[in-house]
């Protein structure tokens, strides 16, 4: 991005103080928590059965969960981004719906979609398949609240982008098709990846939707977040050691998102 | 702006008038009592009868699950009384020199089977959960009605394969109120709170005793006295009468 040289204009002195709790607000928290951290047994804590149980299905189903968003989201980014038709300010608000609404409500939602007695629950389980209390109950929580997070952000990267090259395409006769594979996506690219990244995130730190629809089983649906929580009850000390490996990841997240949002 | 000024002005008048008139039941007038969660009903009640015994007395409830409740008397939050579910995790409150006396022991709670509406699995007993394809949903073994159900299923020596371990009862309800689960081990307290959402199925007791639930005054208390006497009224007729109704067996002798 390129910056106007325009003259330097400061800040008023006294916006420090507030800006100073704020980030103490959310920095303070981050530091009890490595203050609260058993360095001691960390290594044996984080690498438990139940806790490497917990971390591979973590990763498994957060990396199932990206996938599904890049392949369904691409999509809706792309029509929401290039088209324009009656409701479609509506349908997108709807569509973001779960980056606002509580996961808990989610998991609810979608309970009486997915679940047993749900609206697709009897065409499911003529179909033989079981979504309850299974791993594709965890991906599919997961993708409903990761979703909207790829959808703006490559949304944004689309409309940053402009039409300007697409046409030139169109022009010397490249097929819609064409002109998405060749022009759009290779524009978008950093803008894919980094709402790829924060969907992955959002798949990794679910909780509420996943304890609500989908249980917990260790190694089937018992998801880092949800040890955490059970542990907390008779191992504080697992908690929080696991609860680092959380940050850890997030903070790895964030790097990789400026990174890409760097190479736009 | 003068409206909601001499409103705020009457509303701190009034405030101090009430504190004064409640002077008898000692000089401060709150008693803070924490309660393992599944007491919510019987406790409301006993404190009603509390608040109407002790003139000016306030009764404060707050209703968690058990390891919390301690953590929180821990960490220092103000707590008079303290009542558990369970005797293991009572016992941290007392390894932490934070129980004033012996801790009491004032009710017991069975497992029950709980199974939806109409019980479309059709199970009868401990060892049907044992059946493939069941969906059978259970506390996780960390908490403490876990713990009870796998004693339960020791004691009768079926082994028990659920599809779902939650953290706490109410999560085990939720599952099998809303269909997804066939069965779910849970208190017998919470099948009857659930009413007609949930069927219960009394199971045999394979000589497993049953849940203890104990409270205790919690030392350093603000209030005692008043403490005292809070767990002297759970332990006498009206506090065993209001968690008789609610289906908790009485903490000795019962079955």
């Amino acid at each position: 991005m390129r910056r106007p040289a325009a003259a330097h204009v400061g800040v008023p002195r006294w916006l420090y103080l507030p800006a100073l709790l704020g980030a103490g607000v959310v920095l303070l928290p981050l530091v009890a928590l490595l203050l609260r951290t058993p360095w001691a047994d960390f290594w044996g804590l984080v690498t438990s059965e139940a806790s490497r149980d917990a971390l591979g299905l973590s990763l498994r189903t957060a990396t199932a969960s990206t996938v599904v968003c890049v392949l369904l989201g691409t999509p809706m980014a792309v029509v929401l981004a290039r088209t324009d038709f009656r409701g479609q300010g509506l349908l997108r608000a709807l569509v973001l719906l779960p980056l606002v609404l509580p996961p808990v409500v989610g998991g609810i939602a979608l309970l009486y979609t997915f679940g047993r007695r749900g609206l697709l629950g009897r065409t499911f389980e003529v179909l033989g398949v079981q979504v309850a209390f299974s791993t594709t109950a965890v991906v599919l929580a997961q993708v409903f609240v990761a979703l909207p997070f790829l959808v703006v952000s490559l949304e944004g990267a689309l409309r940053s982008a402009g039409q300007r090259y697409e046409v030139v395409a169109a022009s010397l006769g490249a097929r819609p098709t064409t002109v998405l594979r060749r022009v759009t996506l290779p524009l978008v690219l950093p803008g894919l990846v980094s709402g790829a990244v924060l969907a992955f995130a959002r798949s990794l730190g679910e909780f509420g939707a996943t304890l609500t629809f989908a249980g917990s089983l260790q190694g089937v649906t018992r998801t880092l977040p949800l040890e955490i929580y059970l542990r907390r009850e008779t191992d504080a000390d697992a908690a929080v050691a696991l609860s680092l490996v959380l940050v850890a990841v997030a903070v790895l997240v964030v790097g990789l998102t400026r990174q890409a949002g760097r190479a736009r | 702006m003068r409206a909601p000024l001499v409103a705020a002005v009457v509303l701190v008048a009034a405030g101090c008038g009430a504190a004064g008139d409640g002077g008898t039941g000692g000089d401060g007038t709150e008693l803070t009592v924490f309660a393992a969660a599944s007491l919510a009903g019987p406790f409301e009640q006993v404190a009603e009868t509390f608040e109407a015994e002790h003139e000016g007395v306030r009764v404060r409830l707050s209703l968690a699950g058990s390891s919390d409740l301690v953590a929180q008397v821990e960490a220092g939050a103000p707590a008079d009384v303290l009542a558990t579910a369970d005797e293991e995790t009572m016992q941290r409150l007392v390894d932490a020199d934070l129980a004033d006396g012996d801790p009491v022991p004032f009710a017991a709670n069975r497992l029950q089977l709980a199974v939806p509406p109409g019980n479309p699995a059709g199970v009868r007993s401990l060892a049907d959960l044992a059946r493939p394809g069941l969906a059978l949903v259970l506390c996780a073994p960390e908490v403490p009605c876990g713990a009870a159900s796998a004693r339960l299923a020791g004691a009768a020596g079926v082994t028990l394969s659920p599809v779902s371990e939650e953290r706490s009862v109410t999560d085990v309800l939720a599952k099998v109120t809303s269909g997804e689960a066939d069965a779910g081990l849970v208190y017998a307290t919470d099948v009857l709170a659930a009413g007609d959402a949930v069927e219960g199925i009394a199971l045999a007791d394979e000589g497993v005793a049953p849940n203890v639930y104990p409270v205790v005054p919690v030392a350093g208390a603000d209030e005692p006295g008043l403490a005292a006497d809070f767990v002297a009224l759970l332990t006498g007729p009206t506090g065993q009468r209001a968690l008789a109704d609610a289906g908790f067996l009485p903490a000795r002798g019962g079955r």
